[in-house]
């Protein structure tokens, strides 16, 4: 809601006025999109994620007379337009990957190449996410998101590691990706994987990883299944919030000493960049990232590190100006429950803008410049 | 070192725009002191490509950004943001005479730009390829609706703005070049003007052409649209199209016009007797048309001297609204700047010159377009005459300046119609302009 403040009139500019009210409030030139939420009267744990990476979302933004809250389907604008918001720049060729058992989708840049390759993971929700993958591509880097296993069947995932070394070698071997210039990109459970690739694998050499909201505490081997099933066996330390929210966070505390209960992450070599809220109400993401911060102190590797650690963001950074999800529903063991993430509305939306800026100058230095990876920004 | 293995990023910001918006574009990751061509390819849609390019030498921060660093050469030179479009030219080997311009507004003008190693001229095709995007550049905005008419046997297509409306209308005018020209109608409603292309010279059925009462028609069917204020319709003409809003702004009963826009035309006409009594007189005139050293025609001494006899020249003293004269002052193809001058003296001695703003600019010709278009300094003509005639007309103009002046010319123009459309509202009444 704004009040007009200049003299003249049709001149207001929403980037330089401020909102004294609504969904944001302050001098928020994106605030129309990052604050939005489902209309009163929506379902519980609503998520609002692009699968259609192919044509744009549209915002229809209008202006009502007066301030107003609530209602707006039965009031006429006074003036509207639509706009929209692509993943994919023009160009961008989108490529279905189902090759030596592995499901996922590739995204190359427009032009010769050949480009730095991502390997793009999402978490313990499953199914095929394609629209980070896509916009990484529209900037330049031949990404993959990865399929690697069914929604709400994460705890029963049997691929193992070999999956994703197979997933990786297949950017890598793409004719237009720059064989040893192929990172890799997790959410959560993708940034588990990514960790673990890092640091264990032997077939796989990441050029560089981006690891947001992941963690190193979980034990060698076994399959993604287990992996999960891991982190969930302290289930007594779930916790419920007021609106009976399940707080995961606990599960994953304390950090465990023992060195075989965690990824040796002191093997990691390569630049590797982690993204963290500290209202992370998942998993103790922070924590997780001091004890790796230790733990590749002692083995002389810490120079690779880069931590972006961002108050009251929760567990779901995700590209700019997305909404921002406090708590929404997750399939566990078949039954629907709902997650607290985490997070506040506008330092959370700060953290997405800001750690994406950072994610991409990351990237750039280590994928495309010719020095060597460097790991500090 | 090898640029390849060295990983050139080249980024072009927005990647999807109106085409009158400016791009940044920016190569990155170069080494100092490295040389190369930013290059711009298009193919336009009767198959001919068009293409642009500049060189340019990256500095000690191993980037170049085209917003801000010169052009050593190329098709431009300089500091030119939108150099890339506005340069565009046919390839090697291509037609003479080819003209760019879209026909197909629901689809966009797809531009590659490309980065190669050097400073090349010529031989794109067989160079080394860094980096390459595309751009895609609209002239219709998101949510703007494209709507055929025909009624009234008319010949338009009318472009709503996005959104409830009501909104103001205009009426959009090409030249003697008739078809049903849709860019710039498209281009209007994406600034929030609801606009109707009209093509009021490809012949009808009944061999003559067109009165008084065809755009008194469509005038009516945007006064009477239900999204559109009947109140707030204004017209625009190019060439021609020019001189029909002149007669029609002060002649026609039917037509109560907020304000009129006229590029590049003249109120030289018999003003007495049908439209098609323009063209009769024309022809009268024709042995006064000449041809430069390259055969190419110069049309604009048909009209000159200006007459002083009342019955040819649309008696612009009596305008009631405000009228925007954009002028080329190097017009080959129509005596403007004459024109203009002469309408602005008869609008003094009436007394109504505080409706008139002259905008004149130096070196600039006939087609004065929306922003970016490609300069056409001469181009095949197919009139619609009957017996139509194909000819190299010479429109005028040099490159930089007559693209300077698309930039500045739209910006005003929209100025102006926004004042006179948007202008003057009593608090609450309904305006769409974002």
């Amino acid at each position: 809601m704004y009040i007009n403040l200049r003299r003249k009139p049709l001149l207001s500019v929403i980037a330089d006025d401020l909102s004294c009210g609504g969904t944001y409030t302050g001098k928020e030139a994106m605030g129309l999109l990052w604050s939005m939420r489902p209309v009163p009267g929506s379902r519980e744990g609503l998520r609002l994620r692009k699968l259609n990476v192919c044509i744009p979302q549209l915002v229809n933004i209008s202006v009502y007379s007066g301030h107003v809250g609530v209602g707006f389907r039965e009031q006429d604008p006074l003036a509207s337009v639509l706009t929209e918001r692509w993943y994919m720049a023009p160009g961008v060729r989108r490529i279905d990957i189902k090759e030596k058992g592995v499901r996922g989708t590739l995204f190359i840049p427009h032009g010769p190449g050949p480009f730095p390759g991502l390997l793009d993971m999402w978490g313990g929700g499953g199914g095929l996410l394609e629209y980070r993958a896509a916009l990484l591509a529209s900037h330049g880097y031949a990404s993959m998101a990865l399929e690697y296993f069914n929604p709400a069947e994460v705890n029963t995932a049997e691929l193992e590691l070999n999956y994703f070394e197979t997933a990786f070698n297949i950017v890598r071997d793409h004719p237009q990706v720059m064989s040893d210039r192929v990172g890799l990109f997790g959410l959560s459970l993708g940034s588990i994987v990514s960790i673990s690739l890092a640091a264990w694998s032997s077939v796989v050499k990441p050029r560089c990883c981006v690891c947001i909201s992941g963690n190193h505490t979980h034990a060698r081997g076994g399959t993604i299944g287990d992996v999960f099933n891991e982190f969930i066996t302290n289930v007594h330390k779930v916790r419920m919030d007021e609106n009976n929210y399940e707080i995961w966070r606990g599960m994953g505390l304390p950090i465990p000493d023992d060195i075989s209960q965690k990824v040796d992450v002191g093997k990691i070599n390569c630049p590797i960049l982690l993204v963290n809220g500290d209202d992370d109400q998942n998993w103790p993401t922070v924590e997780s990232a001091e004890d790796m911060a230790q733990m590749m102190r002692a083995a002389g590797n810490e120079h690779l590190l880069t931590r972006l650690e961002y108050p009251d963001a929760g567990h779901l950074i995700e590209p700019p100006y997305s909404p921002h999800f406090r708590a929404t529903k997750f399939l566990k063991d078949g039954q629907k429950v709902i997650l607290l993430w985490g997070g506040t509305t506008k330092p959370h939306s700060d953290a997405q803008e800001d750690s994406w800026k950072k994610i991409l100058a990351f990237l750039q230095q280590n994928m495309y410049s010719s020095s060597g990876p460097r790991a500090k920004l | 070192m090898d640029m390849k293995q060295h990983c050139v990023k080249l980024s072009v910001q927005p990647s999807r725009g109106l085409v009158d918006e400016k791009f940044t574009v920016l190569v990155q990751n170069l080494l100092p002191g490295f040389q190369l061509t930013i290059h711009a390819l298009h193919q336009c849609e009767d198959g001919h490509s068009w293409e642009a390019f500049a060189h340019y030498t990256a500095n000690a921060t191993s980037i170049v950004n085209v917003s801000q660093d010169p052009s050593l050469g190329g098709t431009y030179s300089g500091v030119e943001p939108m150099g890339l479009l506005w340069s565009l030219r046919p390839v090697p080997g291509s037609k003479t005479g080819l003209r760019l311009r879209k026909m197909n507004v629901q689809t966009p003008m797809g531009v590659t730009i490309s980065v190669y190693q050097g400073h090349q001229k010529e031989g794109f095709l067989d160079q080394v390829l860094l980096a390459s995007v595309v751009v895609e550049r609209w002239y219709m905005a998101p949510g703007v609706r494209r709507v055929p008419i025909t009624e009234g046997r008319l010949t338009a297509t009318l472009f709503l703005p996005s959104g409830p409306g009501p909104f103001p209308g205009l009426l959009d005018l090409w030249g003697w070049g008739g078809k049903l020209v849709e860019y710039r109608a498209a281009l209007l409603a994406s600034h929030g003007i609801a606009s109707m292309a009209l093509d009021y010279l490809t012949p009808k059925e009944t061999g003559r052409m067109v009165d008084n009462d065809y755009f008194e028609t469509a005038y009516r069917v945007l006064e009477q649209h239900p999204q559109i204020l009947g109140s707030r319709i204004a017209m625009l003409g190019l060439s021609f199209g020019a001189g029909v809003t002149l007669r029609m702004a002060v002649y026609s009963k039917g037509l109560k016009l907020s304000c009129a826009v006229c590029i590049n035309g003249s109120h030289v006409q018999p003003i007495d007797g049908p439209l098609e009594q323009i063209m009769t007189y024309f022809n009268k005139n024709v042995e006064k048309t000449r041809f430069d050293e390259d055969n190419q025609l110069i049309c604009r001494d048909l009209m000159l001297p200006i007459p002083t006899d009342p019955s040819l020249k649309v008696d612009v003293g009596r305008l009631q609204c405000p009228l925007l004269l954009v002028v080329g002052e190097d017009d080959q193809n129509w005596p403007t700047y004459e024109s203009a001058m002469d309408m602005r003296e008869m609008m003094e001695r009436a007394g109504n010159s505080h409706l008139l703003t002259v905008l004149s600019y130096k070196n600039a010709g006939h087609l004065i377009q929306p922003p970016f278009t490609p300069f056409t300094r001469a181009s095949t003509f197919k009139s619609v005459t009957i017996p139509p005639f194909t000819m190299m007309a010479l429109w005028g103009g040099e490159l930089v300046a007559h693209s300077r002046t698309q930039e500045d010319a739209w910006r005003k123009t929209l100025v102006f119609l926004r004042e006179n459309l948007y202008g003057d509202m009593k608090p609450g009444a309904l305006f769409s302009n974002l």
